[in-house]
């Protein structure tokens, strides 16, 4: 074990120890496995980096932070028996940020020289002068420890290293596969793999280089009827920060022709009729439900208006009547915030400010507990929480982005009873079944949501009936998480998760997993999504 | 070449003379290939954010990338870099080349195209490029202070918002010999003020190529004058209703019929625009006579980048005509296999939605009963076969009596189509710039789908 990692360790325990105690839960099985060993920091990119805090320092940044980033992605796509795209592509660049008198500056620039990094600096205190003219509010920055050292997501084999015809092999083995189906007339399947190297020195003298590597496949089939009728059926794949190993776990070609067989089930689905009923959440659909009435009305930036103009406000505001006040849902309900979780993509040591990973609930036996931090946050809270650090909230999408807050795991912690999703259907009399996602839409407060899914079953006297298509379920996050009645244990708990979810602006990309377990909810509000052209 | 040291902002973007050199240098590069094309763009970006009365982040970006994309036998890949040196350069051209040899042969593969003589338009604006954050700032400052002296009887509103302004030039360039550059400048500026009760929030933006059309303090007003119409909204009954959409909630539908406009799906029988037992509608009457929708990167309303990846040169496409379909996108594989002419991405060339002569206050004059949306926010597909989307009304919804806003009103989710609404349309206005490179009117649509009550402010 590094040093690194031991730090790592140790921090996250103490933090775990100061904060949510006993209740938060490692959710994954640490098992040792051999994994790559971390990247150090290439030499010429700490001497720029270097270069551009010393510049901003001469020209009267109070702080600043600079982030070298290496970027590698890879996109493969296909569909049926070809390929449709294959880009590699590689970004290179750093990204400073400056506090003059209380005002931020960023700029970035690819053009990595001294020269180019002095320049950067200037324009970046440029921008703390200029922002200074229109201030009512100065930045306080939380303390926290300088930190350094190296980590990498534990992985066995980089996806990046893999032969591309290994890849596409794979890909056209599930379409192919896929074609099989009688009646499925399309299918694609595609790989997005991301390699990110950054470095990120600080005037605090924070010095840490990580690399981050997450794989998110995907697979949809579409099933023509006879009278011109189409479905398409996407599977749920979880992107993982996990390497290669984990894309040939999911063993796609054996499983795509199963898959693909709901697409042409879908076909021949019943329309649902549009009512109240009971409705059980798959975790493969109810991660993005979490995500977005969960995850997102916790972020603190949009509960004090800083997203006003864009992803929108929160209705868990102002923080003064909710911390500890306001009843999420029923008192078996925990939902965790974590980026320490195995496989989980947002799983760093520290975050790009250098705070280390945290893991802490933001509701608590169905109560509102905390909220989601940067540095320049914790102010805002600390007399309410009694939280002095930043939970470690802070992450850019690119060397060509300031970094501010994104959401880390935000997951629903298993029930007592270690019950599966089939105990929960069993108990249902008149319900439906949801599985994968669908569409997604919500409001700008996080009330107002309307999502979809991939499968649906109707449930009648405790056992699945048949197939509907068509469903939506729409529901006000208050009223919606206060009708959970049941909730899977242990064994029933999955990890689920989006590559890219978009936030700010200018807009940035961030992948975030959630876990939960299958859950019921009481009369919810379904919809026929069906209209006639 | 580009981002010296003092020589920042947008006067670092490559010019036609430096985009050729960077590209001829990559083609020397990959020249033992079949074919090779290099796509360059090269950016910079300027932006100033708000809140609560307070710029919180600004940044600046000047990046130069370049894509080269090998073509060997039937098979082709590309591979991406923003290191231009001479080393880095040699190792994106052998990515790809390693890549396009390991890519099966691809049956649709196209030739890369030869010289081409796309239509020349002059989309750079130096006084856009010329927005410093002094300037940005300034900007802030006269939007901050017009919603201010706009809610003034209130004593004030909170703002927040987002301007943003890039310049970017991108050149396409061939081993056949096609050689293509385009700059352009765009900016865009938004504010929402929410007024200090939590009941009442307004929203308004501009955007442009040129900066000089945008006008931050009459942003500034507006928003804070529909934060103050909009506090304490009365619930309605969800339901239809008549709806007039403001120009910028028709910006956030009427595009989303792009997907729709693609001629393969159409053809594969996978799109509203599939006819029933094979082939497409074109020719069919599918929207409101009135309704007529086209893309054009000439038109000197729109100014879009006149060829697309490939380098193809994009034309004036009429979509829909007088509510008959007229055209559908086809890439250049499937124009070539079903005899028709490529046309490039739709709405690479812009999008108008030509309409009539009335604003929007004549729209609302023309309503006895009805809604007035400000704009929509998050809005998802639902079923492609209908172009059906969900999402939400947004920072100011009226209720609409005898011509007359009489009263504010809840947010409502919508579950409508872009392509059935236009068929349901009443009255059609004057469009106007909504966006750099889109042109929308207002709409009066009947029995507009206002399908669930929302309480988000």
């Amino acid at each position: 074990m590094s040093p690194t990692r031991r730090d790592f360790l140790r921090s996250t325990a103490a933090a775990a120890a100061g904060l949510a105690a006993a209740r938060t839960l490692p959710l994954q099985a640490q098992a040792p496995v051999a994994t790559l060993p971390a990247p150090e920091a290439d030499a010429a990119a700490l001497e720029i980096a270097r270069e551009a805090l010393d510049a901003a320092k001469r020209a009267g940044a109070s702080y600043a932070d600079v982030r070298i980033g290496r970027y590698r992605r890879q996109l493969i796509g296909t569909r049926e028996r070809q390929i449709t795209n294959v880009n590699d592509s590689e970004s290179y660049g750093l990204g400073i940020r400056t506090l003059v008198d209380g005002s931020w500056g960023f700029a970035a620039t690819s053009t990595m020289s001294r020269a180019g990094a002095q320049q950067a600096a200037g324009d970046a205190v440029s921008m703390s002068r200029a922002a200074r003219l229109v201030r009512k509010h100065r930045v306080e920055l939380a303390p926290a420890q300088p930190v350094t050292g190296t980590w990498i997501t534990p992985i066995t084999r980089d996806p990046l290293e893999v032969p591309l015809e290994d890849k596409v092999a794979l890909l056209l083995a599930t379409n192919e596969a896929a074609l099989k189906v009688r009646g499925v007339r399309f299918a694609s399947s595609a790989l997005e793999l991301l390699r990110e190297v950054k470095t990120l020195l600080t005037t605090e003298g924070t010095n840490i280089t990580q690399t981050l590597v997450r794989v998110g496949p995907t697979f949809s089939a579409t099933a023509i009827g006879a009278d011109g009728e189409f479905q398409v059926y996407e599977e749920e794949i979880a992107p993982r920060g996990k390497g290669w190993e984990y894309v040939e776990s999911l063993e796609m070609p054996m499983n795509a022709e199963r898959w693909a067989a709901f697409a042409a089930e879908k076909l021949t689905a019943k329309s649902v009729e549009a009512g109240q009923y009971d409705l059980i959440l798959d975790p493969t659909n109810l991660w993005l439900t979490i995500h977005e009435s969960v995850g997102h009305s916790t972020e603190l930036d949009r509960a004090i208006g800083d997203e006003a103009n864009y992803a929108g406000t929160s209705f868990v505001a102002p923080p003064e009547k909710m911390i500890g006040q306001l009843r999420f849902g029923p008192a078996f309900m925990n939902v965790q915030a974590d980026r320490t979780q195995e496989e989980s993509v947002t799983r760093v040591a520290w975050d790009d400010e250098g705070v280390p990973a945290d893991r802490w609930l933001v509701i608590e036996n169905g109560l509102f507990k905390d909220y989601q931090t940067t540095r320049e946050q914790v102010a805002r809270i600390r007399q309410l929480t009694g939280v002095t650090r930043s939970h470690g909230c802070s992450f850019a999408e690119s060397w060509n982005r300031v970094q501010f807050q994104r959401m880390p795991n935000i997951s629903l912690l298993p029930g007592e009873r270690d019950l599966s999703i089939d105990d929960l259907i069993a108990a249902t009399d008149r319900g439906i079944v949801i599985r994968n996602t669908g569409s997604w839409s919500i409001d700008h407060q996080r009330y107002n949501f309307q999502f979809s899914g991939q499968i649906f079953h109707e449930i009648r006297g405790g056992k699945i009936v048949g197939m509907l298509r068509d469903v939506a379920y729409q529901s006000s996050t208050p009223v919606f998480w206060n009708s959970m009645d049941m909730i899977g244990g242990r064994s029933s708990y999955w990890l689920g998760g989006a590559f890219n979810d978009g936030k700010g602006e200018p807009s940035q990309s961030n992948s975030v997993s959630h876990g939960c377990v299958p859950a019921r909810f009481r009369n919810v509000n379904i919809l026929n999504t069906r209209r006639s052209a | 070449m580009m981002a010296q040291a003092g020589a920042p902002g947008a006067d670092g973007l490559l010019t036609r003379d430096d985009a050729r050199q960077l590209a001829d240098r990559v083609l020397a590069l990959a020249q033992g290939f079949d074919e090779a094309r290099v796509n360059v763009t090269s950016v910079w970006s300027g932006n100033t954010r708000f809140a609560d009365s307070s710029i919180t982040t600004s940044g600046g970006i000047t990046d130069t990338s370049v894509s080269v994309t090998v073509t060997i036998g039937r098979r082709r890949a590309s591979a991406t870099t923003n290191v231009l040196e001479e080393g880095s350069l040699k190792r994106v051209v052998e990515q790809a080349a390693t890549l396009a040899r390991l890519a099966p042969e691809d049956p649709e593969l196209m030739p890369e195209l030869g010289p081409q003589t796309p239509p020349v338009v002059n989309a750079f604006v130096q006084q856009t490029a010329n927005l410093d954050p002094e300037a940005r700032s300034g900007a802030v400052s006269r939007a901050i202070d017009a919603a201010g002296r706009a809610s003034r009887s209130i004593g004030g509103v909170f703002t927040a918002g987002f301007l943003n302004v890039n310049a970017r030039a991108v050149a396409v360039a061939t081993s056949r010999g096609l050689f293509a550059y385009h700059r352009t400048t765009d900016a865009d500026f938004s504010m929402t003020a929410r007024t200090s009760d939590a009941t009442g929030s307004g929203w308004a933006s501009a955007g442009a190529r040129d900066w000089g059309r945008v006008d931050p303090a009459t942003i500034g007003r507006i928003a804070a004058e529909k934060a103050i119409a909009s506090r304490n909204p009365q619930a309605i009954p969800p339901g239809k209703y008549t709806a007039v959409l403001e120009p910028a909630a028709v910006n956030d539908l009427v595009p989303l019929l792009a997907g729709a406009l693609n001629a393969r799906t159409a053809d594969e029988g996978r799109s509203p625009f599939s006819k029933a037992g094979g082939g497409t509608r074109i020719g069919e009457k599918v929207m409101d006579e009135r309704v007529t929708l086209y893309s054009d990167p000439s038109d000197p309303a729109l100014l879009a980048q006149p060829f697309d990846n490939e380098g193809l040169p994009l034309k004036r496409r009429t979509w829909v005509e007088q509510g008959i379909l007229r055209s559908l996108s086809y890439s250049r594989f499937w124009a070539a296999k079903q005899g028709k002419e490529p046309t490039g991405p739709p709405l690479a060339g812009g999008l108008v939605l030509a309409g009539g002569s009335k604003s929007t206050d004549e729209l609302v004059a023309g309503c006895a009963r009805g809604i007035l949306v400000t704009h929509f926010f998050y809005i998802r597909s639902l079923d492609p076969r209908t172009v059906l989307q969900t999402g939400l009304t947004r920072d100011g919804l009226f209720m609409i009596e005898n011509g007359k806003i009489t009263r504010a009103l809840k947010n409502f989710r919508f579950n409508e189509s872009p392509l059935l609404m236009l068929n349901r349309l009443e009255d059609i206005g004057r469009p106007v710039l909504t966006a750099a490179g889109r042109m929308m009117p207002a709409l009066r649509i009947r029995d507009f789908d206002f399908a669930s009550s929302s309480d988000a402010i």
